[in-house]
């Protein structure tokens, strides 16, 4: 589980400081989707860069797991993005000399010992996962060899690579079509059901939104609007 | 190394071409090494020979050392060296070099006087017979002067049997003939006026160097420190030696800046691990394994290169290929490549992986 309590972010402006995130408070629990949505520039990315350890709140506080993730040194973050965090980027950002399978194995490799015990363990973990998003039969080949659909299931997939608890997706759809962007959704819901992560899902596209358990807004860096499904549901009932 | 192997065999084009560049570089400081090491041993190797602590040569007026040319060492500070507390052998040695002559050819030759005893052994090889009017030809000089054991030399209008042929004994460029110390006398008073005992002393034990070189106006120097005593050695080994110095710093330089711009290029890469949260210190491993295997390769293909063309290379040409001229070098190239690529790569530490969100690739 991830929740964020009353945290508040700025970033430097020249002499003054903008507020990207304020006074958030969140909960996402696991085995659940919950999407943040709003315009660009209203701090849903740097609400999942805090989520991701990646950023140091200004006050708030940020627990992954009952750990306080604000007060972490870099290599403590670290750590805990390798084990507890798993982040789908926005651009499926594979790394161009590892097959699809390499995409996924290296999650074993980042860490500072261990890797060579854990290699047939991870090798048979990436082979799973990569079937489960439908690629078995693309693991030997590069980024430049897929299509764009196919390398966000690599992302997704690498993302799950750990058993992280926490799952950060970062408007995975954005470079998709229309089916595509509605295939990579689907994975990424089964996944969360059948993975029980607790998912912060930042997306734009409204049409998503009926399959999510629970919607957020924001608006100039604070939560202005959350629904529930069964009150989305109802709304739309109503009309 | 997981993934800087795999980037080895992604980008090979990239890592061939600075794979060649050490290969090249390693070819060219251990042409030079070997040059520097023949021209070395052509110049040092007579005196190298002789069993010593501390060659004790002449001191100039104002107390200086003196070279191997210009020293001469009287049998009075001889005997205070041999007496001395705490040395175990002090032999004068002579050296001064001449033509000789024998039935077959004639060369110019470094004649080593050393030793009062004719018995004094030089190496397992050869000893300085107690022949009167003998002398130990060294490979080379028999090979100039095509002469064999039994053989009479002449040098100076003294005539000298040939009583041992030994190894491979260069002095300043000249093969080395060994004789002793009276016979070494009587021909260096040809070349010189007035009367002469000795260039210098080699001298063992452990007296108290400093002050007996300092009672005697001598002084006395190490194997090594000796050796600058010969002139033709100081200045050939000093400019090879500032040569391959630069082509050390060339090389570390060279693979400083292919490792930095290849770490710049890859900053998104380093990102995207970290955000995935690679630690920084797999990172710089991975970095630095990386430069590692492509200087070890590079190194060690250009190390073959030196070694084979070593093997094929004239005897005539001054070219010595041992550790010292190619696995100390090879060993100095990859040290100084990777303090090079280290500085290339540290800024892996500063790459920030929030740049990872949200960026397009």
């Amino acid at each position: 589980m991830i929740e964020f309590s009353d945290v508040t972010l700025t970033y430097p402006d020249g002499s003054n400081r903008v507020t990207a995130v304020n006074q958030v408070s969140l909960t996402a629990v696991a085995g659940t989707v919950t999407c943040i949505t709003g315009p660009s520039g209203s701090g849903k990315s740097s609400l999942l860069a805090l989520g991701a350890t990646l950023i140091q709140p200004d006050s708030g506080r940020i627990l992954i797991n009952g750990t306080d993730a604000g007060g972490l040194s870099t290599k403590d973050a670290s750590a805990l993005r390798r084990e507890q965090v798993g982040i789908v980027f926005q651009q499926a950002n594979l790394l161009p000399s590892l097959t699809a399978l390499e995409q996924l194995t290296v999650m074993n490799e980042l860490g500072t010992q261990g890797a060579r015990a854990r290699r047939p363990a991870a090798g048979r973990r990436a082979t799973e996962i990569l079937a489960t998003v439908g690629l078995a039969d693309q693991a030997h080949k590069r980024p430049h060899q897929l299509s764009g659909g196919q390398r966000q299931r690599i992302n997704i997939a690498r993302a799950l690579m750990n058993r992280p608890s926490i799952l950060l997706v970062d408007e995975p759809t954005s470079s998709l079509d229309q089916e595509r962007g509605s295939q990579i959704i689907d994975i990424v819901l089964d996944l969360t059901a059948s993975e029980g992560t607790s998912t912060l899902l930042v997306t734009h596209d409204t049409s998503h939104f009926a399959r999510m358990e629970r919607v957020v807004e924001m608006m100039d860096g604070r939560l202005v609007d959350t629904h529930a499904r069964a009150a989305r549901s109802a709304k739309s009932d109503e009309t | 190394m997981f993934v800087a192997l795999r980037d080895l065999r992604f980008a090979r084009g990239r890592f061939a071409l600075i794979s060649s560049v050490i290969v090249l570089i390693t070819i060219l400081v251990g042409f030079l090494s070997g040059l520097a090491g023949g021209l070395a041993w052509q110049n040092v190797s007579g005196i190298l020979a002789l069993p010593f602590d501390k060659m004790v040569l002449a001191a100039s007026d104002n107390g200086a050392a003196t070279d191997f040319s210009s020293s001469s060492i009287t049998q009075k500070q001889a005997d205070t060296w041999a007496e001395a507390e705490g040395v175990t052998s002090a032999t004068p040695v002579g050296i001064t070099t001449s033509r000789a002559e024998s039935e077959s050819g004639e060369a110019a030759i470094t004649i080593v006087g050393y030793g009062a005893s004719p018995n004094q052994e030089l190496s397992p090889e050869a000893t300085v017979a107690d022949i009167p009017r003998s002398i130990v030809l060294s490979t080379g000089a028999a090979d100039a002067l095509d002469a064999q054991i039994g053989d009479t030399v002449t040098i100076a209008g003294f005539k000298l049997l040939v009583s041992a042929v030994g190894d491979d004994w260069w002095y300043s460029h000249t093969p080395v003939a060994y004789t002793s110390l009276a016979d070494w006398q009587d021909i260096a008073a040809t070349q010189r006026e007035g009367t002469i005992f000795a260039t210098g002393v080699a001298v063992t034990g452990s007296p108290q160097w400093d002050q007996v070189a300092s009672n005697t106006h001598t002084t006395a120097k190490g194997q090594l420190a000796s050796l600058t005593a010969i002139p033709a050695f100081a200045s050939e080994v000093g400019s090879l030696g500032m040569m391959i110095a630069m082509l050390f710093s060339i090389s570390a330089l060279v693979i400083g800046a292919f490792f930095t711009v290849w770490t710049i290029q890859r900053s998104g890469d380093i990102a995207i691990l970290k955000a995935l949260g690679a630690a920084t210190r797999t990172l710089m491993k991975d970095a630095l394994g990386q430069a590692g295997v492509v200087l070890a390769t590079g190194v060690a293909v250009g190390v073959a290169a030196v070694i084979g063309v070593g093997a094929i290379v004239p005897a005539a040409l001054p070219f010595l290929v041992s550790p010292l001229t190619t696995a100390l070098p090879a060993a100095l190239l990859v040290i100084l490549g990777l303090a090079g690529a280290a500085v290339g790569v540290r800024s892996v530490t500063s790459v920030n992986p929030l740049s990872a969100l949200g960026g397009a690739r």
